[in-house]
C-alpha cells in the first residue's frame, strides 16, 4: 500500500499573530514545526504501514525552502520518502490554489514513483484553521474523502473503513480506495522520532519541485491564482481586566458585588 | 558549552532529550512514589532505538561506544535518574558479554539487549561482600555439562525487570579472588528466585532485588571467559561502565540546577525575583561551574574509552565517576536550598534529585574505593616510569 501524507510547516505555537497591514500570518522570528494535526496524520500512516508489510509512506509539503525541515522531521517519525513543492510563484495561495498545487504534486508522485492508495491529511492547520485543503485535494483528484476521521477501522484491498466524528456521534464510512481522509487528534498518540529515523532523515535526499516541475497551470497557483479575497483580518482585541470587588471578608465582598450589580441593572 | 558532537551523537542527544522531557517528566513522580516499574517508558526507549547505542552494529546496536551511552544516560537522568537505569543497568549486564563473551554468547544475548527486548542486570555484591567484592561466598559447581549455582546475591539493579544477568560465583573457594568466575543466568531458570525487594531512599523507579540461588542448573556454555577470571571481568566492566554512573550523576545535577534556576527566576520575595539576590546568583554560578567541569572530565574520559587502544581505563573512569557524583550531591543539596521550603516538598521535583544523587557516590564502587583506585593507578604509573629510567 502506498500512502501519501500532506503536511504543512506552521509556527510552533498556539499564539498565531496576524500582521494588521497585510492581513497575512506573521512568520518572522517564529519557531516552526510540523502542524500539530499533521503529526497525527503521519502517525496514522506509519501505523498502517507497520500493519501491512510492504507498504510505503510518502510525505509532501508546499512551502518555502525552510519547510524542508518539517519533511525531514516526518522522515524521522517513520515516513519513507519526502517531496518538497517550492516556488516563489506559490506564495500567498489560498486553500483553493494550495489544494490544486498539492494535487499536481501528488499526480507527479503517483506517475513517477508509485500510484497511491490513500492520502492522509491533518483536519486543519494551527495557523490558517480552515480545514479546506484535505477535502479540496480530494475534489481536485475526484476521489472519495472523509474529514474528521477519529479512527481507522479497517484497511483492506480496495477499501478503507473509517469512523467520522460528528457533533452528535459518529458515522462509519467505507470508502473505495484510492481515497483521502483527514484526521482529528483523537485518532492516535504520535510517537517521538526514533534514533534510526533521525539518522535516516539527515541523510534523506528530498527532491524540490517548482511550478514547472509539477506542470501547474500558472493561473491556478499563488496569490494571483487564489479566488479568495481577504477583506479584513485582525487579532481579536485583548480582553480588558474586569472590575475588582475588594473587601475584608467574603460577606462584605458579596454585599458589595450585589450592590454593584444592582447599580448596573444586571440583576 | 559546545563539545563538538558528531551529527549522529547530536541525534542521540535530541532523541533521548525528547523522551526525557516529553515522556518521563510527567510520570517520574508517580514511579518515585509507587516504586512500580516504568514499562511505558522502557517501551518508548525501545521504539527510539536508544538501548543499544554502545553495542556493535553486528550485534544489533548502533556501533557507538561508552561516549554514546553517556549521552543517553545523561539526558534521561535530567528527568529521572531512576528510570535512566533501565538503560545504564542493562549496559552493566551487557559489558561482561561484550568484553569477555565468546561469539556464541554475543550472538545469543547482545541483540536482545541492544533492542531492549530483554533488559540486563549485573551484580557482584553479597551480604558480606560489598567493597570487598571478592569475598563472595555464592558458589558455582561444575557437574557434567552444567554448573550448579548456590547462594545469595544482593542489591541487583533492574532486579526482576531484567531477563539476562551477568553474575559472579566462586568456582574455587580455596583460591579466594582468583577463584571467582562470571556467568550468564537467564530469568526463569529453575532454582533462581527473587528474594526481598529493597525499599530505597532514591532511584525508586528502579527495582533493586536480592537474588536467591538454590541448586540452580545452568549450561556450562554460560561461563563467561574462563574459570577464575571473574575479578578481571568485573574490573574491566567497571572501567567502561562507571562513565554510565557518572553520566547519571551529571544528568541529575543538571536537572536539579535547571529546576532550581527556573524557580528562582519566578519566585518573588521583597518585591523582586529571588535570583536577583547575590547569594542566589553565587549558588547558581558554583553549580554551573561544577557541572561544566564534571561534563568536560566525563566526556573526555568516555571519548578515550570509546576510542580504545588500551586494556584498562581504571583511573579515567574512576575520576569521572567520583567527580561527577560528588558534583551531583553538592549541586542537588544547593538546589533544594535555593528553592527554600517548597524545595523540601515531595510534590516539587527538586528533593527527588537530592535523594537520587546519593546512590551515585556509593554504587559501582564507593567514592572512597574510586579514590583508592585513582591513587593506586598513579602509584603504578609512577613506578613504571621509574623502572623505565633505570
Amino acid at each position: 500500500m502506498h500512502i501519501i501524507v500532506c503536511i504543512k510547516q506552521t509556527p510552533a505555537t498556539a499564539n498565531i499573530q496576524i500582521d494588521p497591514k497585510t492581513g497575512t500570518l506573521k512568520r518572522e522570528g517564529m519557531a516552526a514545526a510540523i502542524n500539530p494535526f499533521d503529526e497525527y496524520a503521519i502517525e496514522e500512516a506509519v501505523r498502517i504501514k507497520e500493519k501491512l508489510p510492504g507498504s510505503t509512506v510518502s510525505v509532501v509539503t508546499m512551502g518555502p525552502p525552510q519547510a524542508e525541515e518539517a519533511l525531514r522531521d516526518a522522515i524521522a517519525r517513520g515516513c519513507d520518502e519526502a517531496f518538497h513543492v517550492t516556488d516563489r510563484a506559490f506564495a500567498g495561495a489560498d486553500t483553493w490554489a494550495t489544494s490544486y498545487t498539492l494535487k499536481m504534486a501528488i499526480e507527479k508522485i503517483a506517475k513517477e514513483k508509485k500510484p497511491f492508495d490513500l492520502i492522509i491529511c491533518g483536519k486543519q492547520t494551527n495557523d490558517g484553521d480552515t480545514g479546506h485543503v484535505g477535502p479540496g485535494i480530494a475534489a481536485w483528484l475526484n476521489i472519495p474523502n472523509a474529514a474528521y476521521v477519529g479512527k481507522v477501522e479497517e484497511v483492506k484491498e480496495g477499501t478503507i473503513t473509517v469512523r467520522r466524528m460528528m457533533e452528535d456521534g459518529y458515522d462509519i464510512l467505507e470508502l473505495p480506495t484510492p481515497a483521502l481522509i483527514s484526521v482529528v487528534k483523537e485518532i492516535n498518540e504520535p510517537r517521538l522520532p526514533s534514533l534510526k529515523g533521525k539518522l535516516a532523515s539527515k541523510k534523506a535526499v528530498i527532491p524540490k519541485w517548482d511550478a514547472a516541475a509539477i506542470h501547474a497551470d500558472k493561473s491556478n497557483i499563488g496569490l494571483s491564482g487564489s479566488p479568495t479575497i481577504v477583506a479584513k483580518s485582525f487579532n481579536p482585541p485583548p480582553r480588558k481586566g474586569g472590575e475588582r470587588i475588594e473587601g475584608a471578608t467574603p460577606e462584605e465582598k458579596a454585599k458589595k458585588l450585589i450592590a454593584r450589580m444592582k447599580e448596573l441593572k444586571v440583576i | 558549552m559546545d563539545y563538538d558532537l558528531t551529527e549522529e551523537q547530536q541525534a542521540i542527544v535530541e532523541t533521548a532529550r525528547d523522551i526525557a522531557q516529553l515522556k518521563i517528566k510527567k510520570v517520574r513522580e508517580h514511579y518515585d512514589k509507587t516504586e512500580e516499574y516504568p514499562w511505558e517508558i522502557v517501551e518508548e526507549i525501545r521504539k527510539a532505538d536508544l538501548f543499544g547505542v554502545y553495542i556493535p552494529a553486528e550485534y544489533g546496536g548502533l556501533g557507538g561506544g561508552a561516549f554514546e551511552l553517556v549521552l543517553v544516560v545523561e539526558q534521561l537522568s535530567m528527568a529521572c535518574g531512576g528510570i535512566a537505569l533501565a538503560v545504564a543497568g542493562t549496559a552493566l549486564g551487557a559489558y561482561p558479554i561484550m568484553l569477555y563473551g565468546n561469539e556464541a554468547q554475543k550472538k545469543k544475548y547482545l541483540p536482545d539487549l541492544a533492542s531492549g527486548k530483554r533488559l540486563g542486570a549485573f551484580t557482584v555484591t553479597e551480604p558480606e561482600a560489598g567493597s570487598d567484592a571478592m569475598a563472595a561466598k555464592a558458589t558455582a559447581r561444575l557437574e557434567g555439562d552444567h554448573y550448579v549455582l548456590n547462594g545469595t546475591k544482593v542489591y541487583c539493579t533492574n532486579g526482576n525487570a531484567a531477563e539476562i544477568y551477568s553474575l559472579f560465583f566462586t568456582t574455587n573457594p580455596s583460591r579466594g579472588a582468583r577463584g571467582v568466575s562470571c556467568f550468564i543466568v537467564e530469568k526463569g531458570t529453575p532454582g533462581f528466585e527473587f528474594g526481598r525487594k529493597e525499599e530505597k531512599m532514591g532511584i525508586r523507579a528502579s527495582p533493586t532485588y536480592q537474588l536467591e540461588f538454590n541448586n540452580c542448573k545452568i549450561p556450562k556454555e554460560n561461563l563467561v571467559g574462563s574459570e577464575g577470571i571473574g575479578l578481571l571481568i568485573a574490573q574491566a566492566t567497571f572501567d567502561v561502565s562507571r562513565p554510565g554512573v557518572a553520566a547519571q550523576a551529571l544528568g541529575i545535577a543538571q536537572g536539579a540546577m535547571d529546576e532550581a534556576f527556573a524557580y528562582a527566576r519566578t519566585r518573588r520575595q521583597f518585591g523582586q525575583p529571588v535570583i536577583s539576590f547575590q547569594a542566589m546568583q553565587h549558588k547558581l554560578a558554583n553549580m554551573a561551574m561544577d557541572i561544566e567541569a564534571a561534563r568536560a572530565l566525563l566526556y573526555q574520559a568516555a571519548r578515550l574509552i570509546s576510542r580504545g587502544g588500551k586494556q584498562r581505563w581504571t583511573k579515567e573512569s574512576a575520576m569521572a565517576k567520583c567527580f561527577c557524583s560528588d558534583v551531583a550531591m553538592r549541586v542537588t543539596v544547593e538546589a533544594v536550598q535555593m528553592c527554600g521550603g517548597i524545595g523540601y516538598m515531595r510534590d516539587f521535583p527538586v528533593e527527588k534529585y537530592m535523594r537520587d544523587a546519593k546512590i551515585t557516590q556509593i554504587y559501582e564502587g564507593t567514592n572512597e574505593i574510586q579514590r583508592n583506585e585513582i591513587a593506586m593507578s598513579m602509584i603504578k604509573e609512577a613506578a613504571r616510569a621509574g623502572a623505565g629510567k633505570k
